[in-house]
């Protein structure tokens, strides 16, 4: 499948430190030879914070690594991928329910544990900076940037009413569980996370 | 004997994984083949990671050294 992605030029503290500014192209070309290039697809489940994290490293680290990597995001998955801008997600009252507990967007990611209504998070974040590590949203940028496909999954985008102009730039289009398991089953290595 | 010259730099001072092996990612490639890129860190992980990284990739490690607590990489594109 092919995709016409536009990829999300990076916020200039990403990019301190690079002399060139970064070209924005399509994926690096295909290893000449015959070495074949490793796939890797994650599927993103779960949308809390310790693991938005790990997901996001894992697939920016093995783009830059020049794996063909696909994440596919599933129920609280799917809010890593919602606009910073959009508050609620849903069009029915259930719907709305679910994004009032769970605010969308990377940015509002939860730990699974020491959530403290957001103080554990906000101290992750803290150290995170204070230690360089970059923020699940600034690590998924990269991804795209080094070609990381970003793909939904249907069934929960229409579970929880959210619409593709609700999600971030550069999101394929929403495909079913056949079509990952499609992805995952050609895939040198698949990760649940 | 030839000098080449470095064609880009990263500065991954400070940063930690993964950032040193993504920024180097990102800004290689803007680079031709052969061009150098000369990456400074200081996450102690980094060295496995770039010997790690230049196997998977191709890309040469030219150089890997350190200097007090910073560490360099001299990376040529394939």
């Amino acid at each position: 499948m092919t995709a016409t992605l536009t990829r999300p030029a990076l916020p200039p503290a990403l990019t301190e430190g690079l002399d060139d500014p970064l070209p924005v192209t399509e994926a690096a070309p295909a290893t000449e030879g015959a070495v074949k290039t490793k796939e890797l697809v994650i599927v993103s489940e779960s949308g809390d914070l310790e693991r938005t994290w790990a997901t996001t490293i894992l697939a920016s680290t093995a783009a830059a690594g020049e794996m063909k990597v696909s994440i596919f995001f599933t129920f609280w998955g799917l809010f890593s991928l919602v606009r910073p801008e959009v508050r609620v997600t849903g069009t029915n009252w259930m719907q709305k329910m679910l994004a009032m507990m769970n605010r969308p967007g990377i940015d509002h990611a939860r730990l699974s544990k020491l959530n403290f209504a957001g103080m554990g998070p906000w101290m992750m974040k803290k150290l995170a900076r204070q230690y360089g590590v970059a923020e699940p949203r600034e690590l998924l940028e990269m991804a795209q940037a080094l070609g990381v496909r970003l793909i939904p999954c249907q069934m929960s985008m229409d579970m929880m009413g959210i619409s593709p102009d609700q999600l971030i730039d550069g999101v394929e289009p929403a495909v079913g569980a056949a079509a990952a398991l499609e992805l995952i089953t050609n895939a040198d290595a698949s990760l649940f996370i | 004997m030839t000098v080449q010259t470095i064609a880009a730099r990263v500065d991954a001072r400070g940063l930690s994984c993964p950032l040193p092996i993504v920024k180097t990612a990102l800004a290689i490639r803007g680079l031709a083949s052969g061009d150098l890129l000369e990456v400074l860190a200081t996450d102690p992980g980094s060295t496995k990671d770039f010997t790690a990284w230049s196997t998977t990739t191709g890309h040469t490690l030219v150089e890997s050294s350190v200097d007090g607590a910073v560490f360099r990489y001299l990376v040529r594109r394939k």
